[in-house]
């Protein structure tokens, strides 16, 4: 499993690892039931505190990704597709909302939105 | 047993330095990280915890016991600042000596460790200050403590060593029922591994936190006069002018930036945060 931690990004390293977990999780690459590293070797791996990578195992576990067996570990749950890409799509639109909304207060037109995405879409494939 | 050790209302004087009131505790499985300047206290604190300097008041509980009970000093492993073995004796005389010292003393772990430092069995004044380092912390490993107790482990060591000694401790607590307190002015080690942050300043404990809060939520403001001159008092905790600016520490740059219009907030650095925290001003 690779997890891939940058020190210089706004976004919390708990809030990385249990994002990047999220997107294997979703994406099957971590698969129903699999035992995921232990809180204390994964923070020592990624050399990070216990507690951040505590902070994300919990986070995943309130929100279904992954359950927490007393004394054996952390397991990948079972999780409802469906209802995970929902929630994607809608950070997605969140982040859509705000670059239509900086584009129309500075008269872009929807045209050259769109064509962003289009460049943006292939340069990250 | 939650805490592995227990300090409350610490205080020592002396003619002219002084613990007040030192107080935090240490949860079993965790790294704590005491940072401040050099005389601030780290190592008088240590000394009291290890009861190895005398009239100290206050309330130490190590293992949930008095740090003046014998029995616990088999599960400390300690490496101080200004001790050091003899001069002329070698690694394998600190082995057969430590045997009759700590009833759990391994000298498997121990040679495994100056293996993997490199250290070879010559008399220890051939050794530079990063081999003594690296031997001392052997030292401490090798009989099986529960809690580390390290001043400055990392001091003179280049950063492949700093590298080693990290991960060693990373290692070492992955028993989750081990603890490490450790000071040092390495500041980025311990943004990566310490768990907690305790900050002392002047002989007192001006802050002792988990290290994400502190790197997540403590924000670097960088304002012109103009904009400082805006913000009111109470949203920030010091600030200090420079040639060409100001810069402002504030407990949470969300709530900051949902309150003002100033662009750049940046993470804070342990080593800023010390320096805005003591030579800042309110």
């Amino acid at each position: 499993m690779e997890i891939i931690i940058s020190n210089s990004s706004d976004v919390p390293i708990y809030e990385q690892i249990k994002e990047q977990i999220k997107v294997k999780i979703i994406s099957n690459e971590l698969k129903e039931n699999e035992l995921l590293p232990s809180i204390r070797t994964l923070a020592k791996d990624l050399r990070c505190s216990v507690i951040t990578t505590k902070n994300a195992y919990e986070e995943l576990v309130k929100e279904g990704y992954v359950k927490n067996v007393p004394s054996k570990g952390f397991y990948v749950a079972k999780i409802n597709v469906d209802l995970a890409l929902e929630e994607q799509l809608n950070k997605i639109e969140n982040f859509l909302d705000k670059a239509v909304h900086i584009a129309i207060i500075n008269n872009v037109s929807k045209k050259i939105l769109k064509n962003m995405i289009d460049i943006l879409y292939e340069e990250e494939k | 047993m939650d805490n592995i050790l227990e300090i409350k209302n610490l205080c020592k004087k002396y003619d002219n330095f002084e613990l007040k009131n030192i107080s935090f505790k240490l949860p079993k499985g965790m790294i704590m990280g005491l940072i401040g300047e050099n005389g601030a206290g780290k190592t008088t604190t240590i000394k009291a915890i290890l009861n190895i300097i005398t009239s100290y008041s206050g309330d130490i509980k190590i293992f949930g016991l008095s740090n003046k009970n014998e029995t616990i000093k088999e599960d400390i492993g300690i490496v101080l600042d200004d001790m050091f073995f003899p001069e002329i004796i070698t690694p394998k005389d600190i082995n057969n000596s430590m045997k009759n010292i700590y009833k759990n003393w391994d000298s498997k772990i121990f040679n495994d460790y100056l293996k993997k430092f490199s250290l070879p069995n010559k008399q220890i004044k051939t050794f530079s200050k990063g081999m003594r380092k690296k031997l001392e912390i052997a030292t401490s490993l090798s009989h099986h403590p529960k809690l580390l107790i390290l001043d400055e482990p990392t001091s003179g060591l280049d950063p492949i060593a700093r590298d080693e000694v990290t991960n060693i401790l990373q290692k070492f607590i992955e028993n989750e029922n081990c603890s490490i307190l450790l000071s040092s002015h390495n500041t980025t080690d311990l943004e990566h591994i310490a768990d907690y942050i305790t900050f002392i300043n002047n002989g007192e404990v001006i802050l002792s936190k988990t290290t994400n809060e502190l790197l997540d939520k403590y924000g670097i403001v960088k304002c012109t006069e103009k904009e400082f001159k805006d913000i009111n008092t109470k949203d920030y905790i010091k600030y200090k002018k420079t040639k060409y600016g100001y810069e402002i520490l504030v407990e949470n740059k969300k709530d900051f930036k949902e309150k003002y219009n100033i662009k750049i907030i940046d993470k804070v650095t342990l080593d800023e945060l010390m320096i805005l925290m003591i030579k800042g001003v309110k």
